[in-house]
């Protein structure tokens, strides 16, 4: 890594260029020997799942729907790819554009935008999907999955050799939050305790409208060696490539041997959120370039190539994508908002004075417009 | 007695106001420390005479007995036992898994903290000095506060966060602040403060029993004052049916330190003792002050205030804090919301100026005196 910047392509693990072509790979090519053409079948209907319902919270959007988007486009190699290297035992914190992690540990898709759509705040039961709720605040996660590691360890749950009861914790979070004092701080902790969790770097090139050059002069993974946590480049939109990197890095850390960071170099295809406007701080010739490098695009050609995406296999992922797409539209617009009552409620766990006081005075002020209803 | 001033009004007299609210007589009292897991076995005498500090310690060891899965975080907590060395031969009995001294990052204490708690634990910070608290303001105001409420209820975060604050020992900048307003203005916290040593051992164990968040502010200037400490009475409600819900309430409840008629005198932490001097100065001079220890800053335990209030019809708040956008303002604006026709007079605040903390030499200067407030005393009493 020595000499290039934090957006070189140079030395990133590859297993499948972006013409579809398998490239060899000394270190990380074992980690995916075990893969079969199912599995990757699999991986590619992920992505296609991912995407169709992320174009459909767009569209949603814009049809004022959802008060804002965050769009996963452009990144579902890293994360269907990451995603599927996990066991049951992980646990996995994303930041809030995970969502094809969140399609790979059976979260209920179209429940995320219930969080878009202002009805609250979170949805699924993180210990249901071991999938943590969307954290906004950038980075701050990173520090609730290392303390979630080490307690994971303190349970026994780690370097056990027992594969069905141990794990490790997998963040995920963005090339802007590497800036984040959290982060690094997270990398202490986790590298002095030796804490079983792998961060997951997605460098998808923009924290918003800033370049990765505004956060780092040199690669992100190499921050890693600072702390003493050994890190691995992978190209971000080969999906095998990235499952490869991510199992060897989830069994490393499994097995009590310490942290680990992937960073995986992707593209945001579309804004960073739908408030936002790309085409103020970036090419077109650049979007272009990327769209050659579609993460979707590369997987389908290759299994086409060999094949091994057979006709009816597609036609009816496609009609799944549709239908989730369709589903997704359907609930959203049915979802209302439910009594004003129950913002206060779980402000507290054990009862608070001030709230009741608060809600009790609300109640009233309410009950005072149905009592003039009733007496006019 | 001769007529209190301020040198005049020795510790021992404070703690003999304190002796006369405890709950066994001073007979009762041997010189022995806590047993070694913090509870009274058989044929120990459950009364002790502790510093709030070694009371403190007991507390946690007691907490620490009850549940396997409390812990201790912080800088210099282990082999140090804290720079007020108030985890003191925890590390020794404990062992590093459950006293851990940290890396010298507040955000990365509270943030790890938070992570264990999804698991179950229920950590206990230490925050080495009140000034220090700020690079965690963003965990503990967005992530700790927030938790409960953005997962519906499905996660609690049971942290405990000590804090050694405010001032009078003479310290550097950043080792004598009081920042409870800035926190208590976030849903989602408890924030108490202990002023004796029983409140100490029994307010630790309460908050650290609560699936609530809890800042626990510890008034560092008081570490050394000793009073008794009963190990029974937060025993027996922990340890009880509901004992976890019993000890959040109780642990939010205000004590009528000193009761009297003609002013209520509201303090907190590190104030309280500086509240009863005054008391007993304003009694030199026939006026009757009640002193509230209001022990919990969020919720502030109206009822007891109110009532209060309204029996006396004149209120004082002194905290060490800075008066202005402070608790003492959001004291005197409900006092005036709620038993605004009780009132002969306006409520007062005595506390700290709108500077940063001065140098040391300054700090009693700056900081509440018993002039001060018996001065905000005589002025509600001349309405």
């Amino acid at each position: 890594m020595a000499g290039i910047g934090p957006l070189s392509e140079e030395g990133l693990v590859r297993l499948l260029d972006h013409t579809g072509e398998r490239v060899a790979d000394e270190n990380f090519g074992p980690f995916a020997e075990h893969l079969t053409f199912e599995d990757l079948r699999g991986f590619w209907r992920d992505m296609v799942m991912t995407r169709a319902f992320d174009n459909e919270a767009t569209s949603l959007q814009r049809q004022g729907e959802l008060g804002l988007w965050v769009a996963s486009l452009g990144q579902e190699a890293a994360q269907v790819g990451s995603g599927r290297a996990l066991r049951d035992p992980d646990y996995a914190f994303p930041s809030y554009r995970e969502h094809g992690v969140a399609f790979t540990r059976g979260v209920d898709m179209p429940s995320i935008l219930r969080v878009f759509r202002g009805l609250e705040h979170s949805t699924w039961d993180p210990a249901a999907h071991n999938f943590h709720i969307y954290t906004l605040v950038i980075g701050a996660h990173s520090l609730h999955a290392v303390g979630y590691a080490q307690a994971m360890d303190w349970d026994g749950l780690v370097g056990s050799g027992n594969p069905d009861k141990d794990g490790a914790v997998i963040c995920y979070f963005g090339d802007g939050a590497t800036s984040q004092g959290d982060v690094n701080e997270a990398m202490v902790f986790a590298a002095v305790n030796n804490a079983p969790i792998v961060f997951f770097i997605q460098n998808n090139q923009f924290a918003i409208s800033e370049s990765t050059t505004r956060q780092s002069t040199v690669p992100l993974a190499q921050r890693a060696v600072g702390f003493g946590i050994p890190s691995v480049r992978v190209d971000g939109n080969d999906v095998v490539a990235v499952h490869a990197v991510t199992r060897w890095a989830m069994g490393h850390a499994r097995a009590g041997a310490g942290p680990v960071v992937i960073e995986a170099l992707t593209y945001r295809m579309g804004a960073h959120t739908t408030s936002d406007d790309p085409t103020r701080y970036r090419s077109s010739a650049d979007e272009d370039y990327w769209r050659d490098r579609d993460p979707i695009a590369r997987i389908e050609t290759y299994l086409r190539g060999l094949g091994e995406l057979p006709e009816d296999f597609e036609a009816a992922v496609r009609a799944d994508a549709k239908e989730l797409g369709r589903s997704t539209r359907e609930q959203v617009k049915s979802w209302q908002p439910g009594p004003t009552d129950s913002i206060f409620e779980h402000v507290y766990a054990e009862p608070h004075p001030l709230v009741d006081a608060e809600r009790s005075w609300f109640a009233n002020y309410e009950a005072s417009f149905t009592d003039k209803e009733m007496t006019r | 007695m001769t007529a209190p001033t301020e040198e005049h009004v020795s510790a021992e007299h404070v703690s003999d106001a304190y002796v006369s609210d405890a709950h066994v007589s001073a007979d009762q009292v041997p010189s022995a420390t806590f047993a070694p897991e913090g509870l009274a076995p058989e044929g120990f005498a459950p009364v002790r005479t502790l510093t709030l500090g070694a009371a403190i310690n007991a507390g946690l060891r007691a907490a620490m007995d009850r549940d396997p899965k409390v812990v201790l975080m912080g800088e210099d907590i282990g082999a140090l036992g804290g720079v007020f060395r108030v985890t003191d031969g925890l590390l020794k009995d404990f062992g590093e898994r459950r006293v851990m001294d940290t890396p010298l990052a507040e955000s990365g204490i509270v943030g790890t903290a938070i992570g264990m708690a999804f698991r179950g634990y229920r950590p206990v910070l230490e925050i080495q000095f009140d000034g220090f608290i700020f690079p965690a303001f963003d965990q503990i105001t967005t992530s700790l506060a927030k938790l409960h409420y953005r997962t519906k209820g499905k996660l609690t975060v049971p942290l405990v966060i000590r804090v050694p604050f405010a001032g009078h020992i003479g310290a550097v900048e950043h080792h004598s602040e009081s920042p409870e307003a800035l926190f208590a203005h976030t849903a989602g916290l408890r924030i108490v403060s202990p002023a004796t040593p029983q409140d100490g051992y029994d307010m630790i164990q309460q908050a650290i029993a609560s699936p609530d968040p809890v800042l626990f502010l510890e008034p560092k200037a008081r570490y050394w004052d000793k009073g008794d400490v009963d190990s029974t009475r937060v025993t027996a409600q922990l340890d009880g049916i509901n004992g976890a819900s019993k000890g959040t309430a109780e642990m939010s409840k205000a004590r009528v330190a000193r009761e009297g008629s003609d002013v209520t005198l509201m303090a907190y932490g590190p104030t309280v003792r500086l509240a009863m001097q005054v008391a007993v100065a304003a009694a030199e001079g026939g006026v009757s002050v009640e002193v509230l220890d209001l022990r919990s800053i969020s919720p502030f335990d109206y009822e007891t205030i109110l009532a209060s209030v309204k029996k006396t019809g004149r209120g004082v708040v002194v905290h060490e804090a800075p008066v202005a956008y402070g608790t003492g303002g959001e004291l005197a604006a409900h006092i005036a919301e709620h038993a605004f026709f009780h009132l002969h007079a306006p409520v007062l605040r005595v506390g700290g100026f709108h500077t940063p903390y001065p140098g040391s030499k300054f700090e009693h200067d700056y900081l509440p005196s018993l002039d001060r407030v018996l001065d905000a005393v005589d002025k509600v009493m001349a309405h």
